[in-house]
C-alpha cells in the first residue's frame, strides 16, 4: 500500500478489549502521537466455552456500540486502519456479523464513508477431516491425537488467523478490519509487518499492547501506544499521568503464558529471552533484542466447543454450627442419598447423569488441594447436575430440593430447615460446553482457511 | 514472630498471582520484593517441580518452572486438572489457584 519504506509504525491499542471502555481522550492523544493503526482485541477464550459453544458475546451490545463509536469516529478523523479482532468474543462468523451490524449503524448515524472488512475464520468438521486424513492435524499438549468424531460433536469450530488475511484485507483497500479468530497479537502486528518492521520487535510489541494498559503501572487508565522501528519498539501509556516502566513492560510478557520466553504464532516463534528493557524517562520503555524465529511449517489453531449436557443448578445455605463442625459428611451423605433416590424415583443411574456439590465457604474453590481446614462460620451449597436432557437435569434438581431443605446429619434426631437463597431453589442453566479441540493444522497459504468480505464505504453525499 | 507463624511466601511477595494460560494450561507468578526473597524461592531445594506436583496433585513430569532473575519472579505452569468451563470447574479463570503455593513456609 506504501511505496516508500516507513521509518517506524506507531500502532494505538486503546483497551483490552473491545467493550471494556476507556477515555475518549487517550484516543485523541494516540492521534497526536501520530498513530499509524489502530488494533483492539474482541475476545478470548477465557471466559469459558460457552461463548464459542453458542457463538454468542460475552459483552453487551452498548458497551461495543460505546467503544467502536469512538474508535470510528478517530479512525475516520485520522485516515487511519481500524482493526478488530475475535469479534464477539470468541470469534465465530455469528461474532463477526453481530460487530459488523453495530459498526454498520454507528457509520449511518455519524455519516462517516468507511470500507469494512469481515475475515471469517469458522471452519466446518468435513474439511477438518479431509486435513485430519491427511496428517496435517496435530496435538498441542497437554491433548492426545484428534478423532474425526471430536470434529462432529463440536458446535462450532473457529481457526486463528495470524496477521496475513488482516493484511489481505487492508489491501484490498479495508479501512476497518472486523476479524473473526485472531491471535491476540495479530491484531496489532498487521501494519507494521506490511510496512516493512521487522519480525522480532513487531511480534514482541504486539504482546506487549494485546491488553491494552495492562503493561502500564496503572491498568485502568487507559491504552498505550507502541513505536516499532527497524531497531526495536518504544512503548508509552496513552494517558500522561500513567507510566511503563521495564518492569511493568517486560512483566507482560508472563502474564496469561505458559512460557514467558517463547511464544508460537502461525508464522513462527516470538523469542525474547534476551531482550532488554530500558526506561527513556519516567514513562517510556525501549525494547530491543526481541526475535522471530520462522517456522519450518505455518500452522493454524483450531478451538472448537461440544455440549456437555444440560445443566440446572440449586442452591441452598448452611449456617447451622452443628452441621458446619460435619460438613464433609453432610455433603457426602446429601450426595448418597441423592443418588438412591433418583435411582428410585427416575430410574438413573450415576452413569446417566452428573452431580457437582460445592459447599461454597468450606472449600468449593480448591477442593483437597486447599492448606486451610477447620469449620467455617457459613456454607453456601451450590448442586449443579448435568444430563443429557433439560427436564432430566431439573427432575434430578427437585428430587434433591426436599434434601437441600432439611437434611440432617447422622447423629441429629431432628430435621432442619436450610436456607434456600431463591425460590425456586432450581435455575436452569440452558447446554453446557466444553473445550474439546487444542490443535494445529498444517497450510501451506496463511490465509487459505480464511474468507474475506468486503463492504464499500457508502456514499455520503 | 514465633514458630507457629512463620512467614509464608504470601506474606513475603509482593504479589502471588494465577490466571488461565489457554482453556488447559494454569500459570502462577510469584513476584518478590528483593533479589534476597527471590533467592529464597528460586532455590530449586525448595521450590521445585516435585513440591507443586505435591502442593497440586499433579503428575512432577507435567510442571514447568521459570526462573527470572531480572524481574524477581519465579512463575510456575502446570496442565489444568480440570479443563476450563466444564462441570467440575470451579474456578473459570484459574485465578484463585495460587492460594496452595502462597501457604508454602520456607525452611530456616
Amino acid at each position: 500500500m506504501t511505496s516508500t519504506p516507513a521509518t517506524a509504525v506507531r500502532v494505538l491499542a486503546p483497551t483490552g478489549m473491545l467493550g471494556a471502555g476507556f477515555p475518549p481522550a487517550t484516543v485523541d492523544r494516540g492521534l497526536e502521537l501520530g498513530a499509524d493503526v489502530i488494533a483492539v482485541d474482541g475476545g478470548s477464550t477465557d471466559s469459558g466455552p460457552y461463548y464459542l459453544g453458542s457463538g454468542t458475546a460475552k459483552t453487551t451490545a452498548a458497551a461495543v456500540a460505546g467503544d467502536l463509536r469512538i474508535l470510528l469516529r478517530a479512525a475516520s478523523t485520522a485516515g487511519i486502519p481500524l482493526i478488530i479482532g475475535s469479534c464477539g468474543t470468541s470469534g465465530t462468523d455469528s461474532g463477526v456479523d453481530w460487530v459488523a451490524g453495530i459498526a454498520a449503524r454507528i457509520l449511518d448515524e455519524e455519516r462517516l464513508s468507511l470500507t469494512v472488512a469481515r475475515v471469517y475464520s469458522e471452519q466446518t468438521a468435513a474439511a477438518l477431516k479431509e486435513r485430519l486424513n491427511e496428517g496435517r492435524v496435530h496435538p498441542l499438549p497437554p491433548m492426545g491425537d484428534l478423532d474425526a468424531s471430536t470434529l462432529d460433536e463440536c458446535t462450532r469450530i473457529v481457526g486463528m488467523m495470524g496477521h496475513e488475511p488482516i493484511a489481505d484485507a487492508l489491501a484490498a483497500g479495508a479501512q476497518v478490519v472486523l476479524a473473526g479468530r485472531a491471535t491476540d497479537t495479530a491484531v496489532a502486528a498487521a501494519v507494521p509487518l506490511t510496512r516493512g518492521m521487522p519480525a522480532g520487535p513487531t511480534w514482541h510489541a504486539s504482546k506487549i499492547v494485546e491488553c491494552g494498559g495492562q503493561c502500564t503501572t496503572d491498568p485502568r487508565a487507559g491504552g498505550v501506544l507502541a513505536t516499532i522501528d527497524r531497531d526495536g519498539f518504544t512503548i508509552e501509556p496513552l494517558d500522561p499521568s500513567n507510566a511503563c516502566t521495564p518492569a511493568s513492560v517486560a512483566a507482560h510478557m508472563l502474564y496469561e503464558t505458559v512460557d514467558p520466553f517463547r511464544m508460537r504464532e502461525p508464522a513462527g516463534t516470538l523469542v525474547v529471552g534476551d531482550a532488554t528493557y530500558t526506561a527513556l524517562d519516567d514513562r517510556r520503555v525501549r525494547v530491543e533484542g526481541s526475535r522471530f524465529e520462522p517456522a519450518g511449517q505455518h500452522t493454524i489453531k483450531l478451538e472448537g466447543a461440544r455440549v456437555t449436557g444440560y445443566e440446572t443448578m440449586s442452591f441452598t445455605a448452611i449456617r447451622d454450627p452443628h452441621i458446619l463442625a460435619r460438613i464433609e459428611e453432610w455433603v457426602a451423605l446429601l450426595h448418597e442419598i441423592l443418588t438412591g433416590r433418583v435411582r428410585q424415583t427416575l430410574g438413573l443411574d450415576p452413569s446417566g447423569y452428573a452431580v457437582d456439590i460445592r459447599p461454597y465457604g468450606y472449600n468449593a474453590v480448591l477442593g483437597s488441594i486447599d492448606p486451610a481446614d477447620g469449620p467455617p462460620r457459613e456454607v453456601g451449597v451450590m448442586l449443579l447436575v448435568s444430563a443429557p436432557d433439560q427436564a432430566t437435569a431439573t427432575a434430578i434438581a427437585k428430587i434433591a430440593n426436599p434434601l437441600m431443605l432439611h437434611l440432617p446429619t447422622r447423629d441429629m434426631d431432628h430435621l432442619p430447615s436450610l436456607a434456600f437463597a431463591t425460590s425456586p431453589a432450581e435455575t436452569e442453566r440452558g447446554p453446557a460446553y466444553e473445550f474439546a479441540l487444542n490443535h494445529v493444522v498444517d497450510v501451506d497459504e496463511p490465509s487459505g482457511m480464511f474468507r474475506i468480505e468486503i463492504t464499500e464505504g457508502a456514499s455520503r453525499d | 514472630m514465633t514458630d507457629e507463624h512463620r512467614r509464608t511466601l504470601g506474606d513475603m511477595a509482593k504479589e502471588i498471582r494465577s490466571k488461565n494460560a489457554g482453556p488447559f494450561w494454569v500459570t502462577m507468578e510469584l513476584f518478590m520484593r528483593s533479589a534476597a526473597d527471590y533467592a529464597t524461592v528460586a532455590d530449586e531445594d525448595f521450590v521445585n517441580e516435585r513440591v507443586i506436583a505435591r502442593l497440586y496433585d499433579l503428575d512432577p513430569a507435567s510442571v514447568q518452572i521459570f526462573r527470572i532473575p531480572t524481574l524477581n519472579v519465579v512463575k510456575i505452569s502446570f496442565p489444568r486438572p480440570v479443563p476450563q468451563g466444564g462441570l467440575r470447574d470451579r474456578d473459570i479463570h484459574a485465578g484463585q489457584h495460587h492460594v496452595p503455593l502462597a501457604a508454602l513456609v520456607p525452611a530456616g
